[in-house]
């Protein structure tokens, strides 16, 4: 065997992942510091700092709610888009809100290849042992919406618990974790 | 490999998102079977960090929240190195860390424990890797807690951990544990973890780490989700 593949070999050694952990009830001095009035600076917040005037700025705003339909106060909530133009990480706590709202200031995405826009979240909590990756769609973007294949690829009676719905001022976004309207979670 | 399949959580390893004994799971694991996707340009990147600046003692947190005396406690300095599944190194990746102080207690205001707080300690620190994937931190070793999931349930002495690799799959959120920890064997977040995967979660002790007169080191290595060593697209 020609020495060469006799590496790759050994480069493909498989490490075992490690497991995964529950972020717990405690991250808000840590994650989210500034957030929740600890004396620690934020490197990630809940707001794009990309300024341009071209650009569709949004909010995204919601409540994260449990099997028996109580919202969750203590899960953390994570934002990435990318659509080749605007790249945004955001990051925000359900602690501080009175009403345990989630909410991000960015920039609406572009569509990717004929896609309809999206956006990525990671949901984490304490009784999540392993977070949940979901996507938001848009409520007025029927066209794009209607021909999207990740859209068509899940039933139709759930799919509209990804599309955010258009609101005075801001995209609504609920996340149910069970039951009859629960959320799409996608394996990524 | 197909795009679809790449990357999966390895469920031979991995907890489920139900595990009846964390009674907490029971009303927030998702209940209907994941969406398999095929990985768009929005999965296949994620945040690089590299325009962050890091405070001089942000890895320090035996230093990084001192008001008027040293935190008390056992000081620690935690090594490793964070690799992907193929074992290539994840350099310049960032690493944020959370922990209970020496006496068991949360600085976080919803940890009610009757145990003290430690004024020259807050528990939060981060740090990058190094172009080797390396990382290192101080800190003060954390104590045992109880905890409401069962009768007489107590935590084994843990920190929490947060990193991200170069995509969004990569994202890891899990705790370091220590070795020979009488608590694990009873403790369901821990127990979750399926057998293959459990001795990952603890750190070796090692005193070619340990640092004189110092400090005690372990030794902490950490395997992300992925196959790719460098950034997809990501700027």
């Amino acid at each position: 065997m020609p020495l060469h593949l006799k590496i790759d070999k050994t480069m493909n050694t498989t490490k075992t992942q490690t497991p995964s952990q529950t972020v717990g009830p405690y991250f808000g001095y840590g994650l989210t510091s500034e957030q929740y009035l600890y004396d620690f600076k934020s490197l990630i917040t809940n707001k794009i700092t990309i300024l341009d005037s071209n650009s569709d700025y949004i909010t995204i705003k919601g409540k994260i709610f449990d099997g028996e339909n109580n919202p969750i106060s203590d899960a953390m909530i994570e934002l990435w888009q990318n659509d080749g133009h605007n790249r945004f990480f955001g990051r925000f706590g359900t602690g501080t809100d009175a009403e345990n709202h989630f909410v991000f200031q960015t920039i609406k995405p572009k569509s990717v290849e004929n896609q309809a826009p999206f956006v990525t979240l990671i949901v984490f909590m304490r009784g999540q042992l392993i977070h949940s990756y979901t996507r938001v769609y848009f409520s007025d973007e029927e066209v794009l919406n209607a021909q999207d294949t990740v859209l068509n690829a899940i039933p139709a009676e759930r799919r509209n618990t990804i599309i955010a719905q258009k609101k005075a001022g801001c995209y609504e976004f609920n996340i149910y974790m069970q039951g009859e309207n629960e959320t799409v979670f996608f394996a990524v | 490999m197909s795009d679809l399949m790449e990357n999966s959580f390895d469920i031979e390893v991995q907890p489920s998102h139900l595990y009846l004994a964390y009674t907490s799971t029971i009303l927030r694991a998702p209940s209907k079977p994941l969406l398999l996707l095929k990985k768009s340009l929005t999965e296949k990147t994620g945040p690089l960090f590299e325009d962050f600046n890091l405070g001089i003692l942000d890895n320090d947190l035996t230093k990084n929240a001192i008001k008027n005396g040293e935190p008390i406690g056992e000081r620690i300095v935690v090594h490793g190195k964070v690799v992907n599944e193929k074992g290539q190194p994840m350099p310049h990746t960032l690493i944020e860390i959370w922990q209970a102080n020496a006496a068991g207690r949360y600085v976080h205001k919803v940890d009610q424990h009757d145990a003290p707080l430690d004024p020259n300690f807050l528990g939060t620190g981060r740090c990058m890797t190094d172009s080797e994937g390396n990382y290192r931190f101080y800190t003060i070793k954390p104590g045992a807690y109880p905890w409401g999931n069962h009768h007489n349930a107590w935590r084994p002495n843990h920190i929490h951990f947060s990193l991200f690799g170069n995509e969004i799959s990569s994202r890891l959120i899990t705790q370091m544990y220590f070795p020979g920890d009488p608590l694990l064997e009873y403790d369901p977040i821990y127990q979750a973890v399926k057998a293959k995967g459990r001795e990952l979660l603890i750190s070796k002790f090692d005193l070619n780490l340990t640092e004189p007169d110092f400090a005690l080191g372990y030794r902490f290595d950490i395997v992300l989700r992925g196959h790719n060593a460098t950034p997809f697209e990501n700027r």
